[in-house]
């Protein structure tokens, strides 16, 4: 299974990302394979509708689940209906690969 | 909040096709749905909301005002928005201390989505959880943008206008409102 998570950077020391429309990195981390893959935002200029473009990026991905610090209201109806898990972390003082270890548990 | 509105919003009748709508955000609809539908006191709605009677006040005044200002500028009403989260849908986890939601509704849920852990718990709250954020406000058009944090209001540049954009509810939006930008 896939989880984006959203990284205020391209390496697993980074911090997590608060916002998930205009995070800088997503990463994508597959949980079978073990594999993760740093994705570059490109809608983290964007005047508006940074968030519903994410959204378009991450599911492409063939994501399950995201990790992030905040989700937008327009986010979170898509990922509703896109059934995807949404997971808000309160205290973002995380970074990625504390993340990669929480959900890495079988 | 226990519901949304099931529509999105109201057009004004013989106008065009309105490019600059009020945005009415849910907690403000949810603030006059209280205290005009249900007729609950201030106080009374505050709790329903879980928050405090003078944040309370603050929305539900917003929500009077920018009705007003729909109604008799014959500008459409869109809801949108706002920091509102539905609770029945949330849940929070006690081992790693996230929220987190559950996209398939038939499924009971065991686990933690992040970290797997059993100790689980339905999001509680008197039937609406609601965090209040700051926002940016145009001093021309009127327009608002949830306030990104660190980054000063007035580096942000409405999009409409042109104008450096204040917070909501400081003396730089109350005082200046009248001055151009």
């Amino acid at each position: 299974m896939k989880v984006a998570i959203t990284s205020s950077g391209n390496s697993p020391e980074s911090l997590l990302d608060s916002r998930f429309g205009r995070c800088s990195y997503f990463v994508v981390f597959d949980t079978e394979s073990l594999s993760t893959e740093f994705i570059p935002n490109p809608n983290k200029e964007n005047i508006d509708g940074a968030g519903p473009a994410s959204v378009q990026l991450v599911a492409s991905r063939g994501v399950k689940k995201v990790v992030s610090g905040e989700f937008g209201s327009k986010v979170k109806a898509l990922f509703d209906s896109l059934q995807i898990q949404l997971i808000v972390l309160n205290d973002i003082d995380k970074n990625i690969s504390e993340v990669i270890k929480l959900l890495n548990h079988k | 909040m226990t519901n949304p509105p099931h529509f999105k919003g109201f057009t004004p009748i013989g106008l065009p096709e309105e490019k600059n709508p009020v945005v009415l955000h849910y907690e403000e609809y949810e603030a006059v749905r209280l205290s005009d539908f249900e007729l609950y006191t201030q106080l009374e709605a505050a709790k329903e909301m879980g928050i405090s009677r003078p944040t309370y006040t603050r929305i539900y005044e917003s929500a009077r005002r920018k009705i007003a200002m729909a109604f008799v500028k014959g500008r459409a009403i869109v809801f949108e928005g706002g920091k509102v989260y539905f609770d029945s849908e949330w849940y929070s986890c006690k081992a790693c201390g996230c929220w987190f939601n559950h996209p398939a509704k038939e499924d009971e849920v065991k686990n933690c989505g992040l970290c797997n852990s059993t100790e689980i718990q339905q999001f509680h709250g008197n039937g609406k959880h609601t965090i209040t954020v700051d926002y940016c406000v145009c001093p021309q058009c009127g327009l608002e943008k949830v306030h990104t944090h660190g980054v000063p209001c007035n580096k942000d540049i409405c999009p409409h206008c042109n104008c450096a954009m204040h917070r909501k509810g400081t003396p730089h939006h109350n005082g200046f409102r009248i001055n151009k930008c």
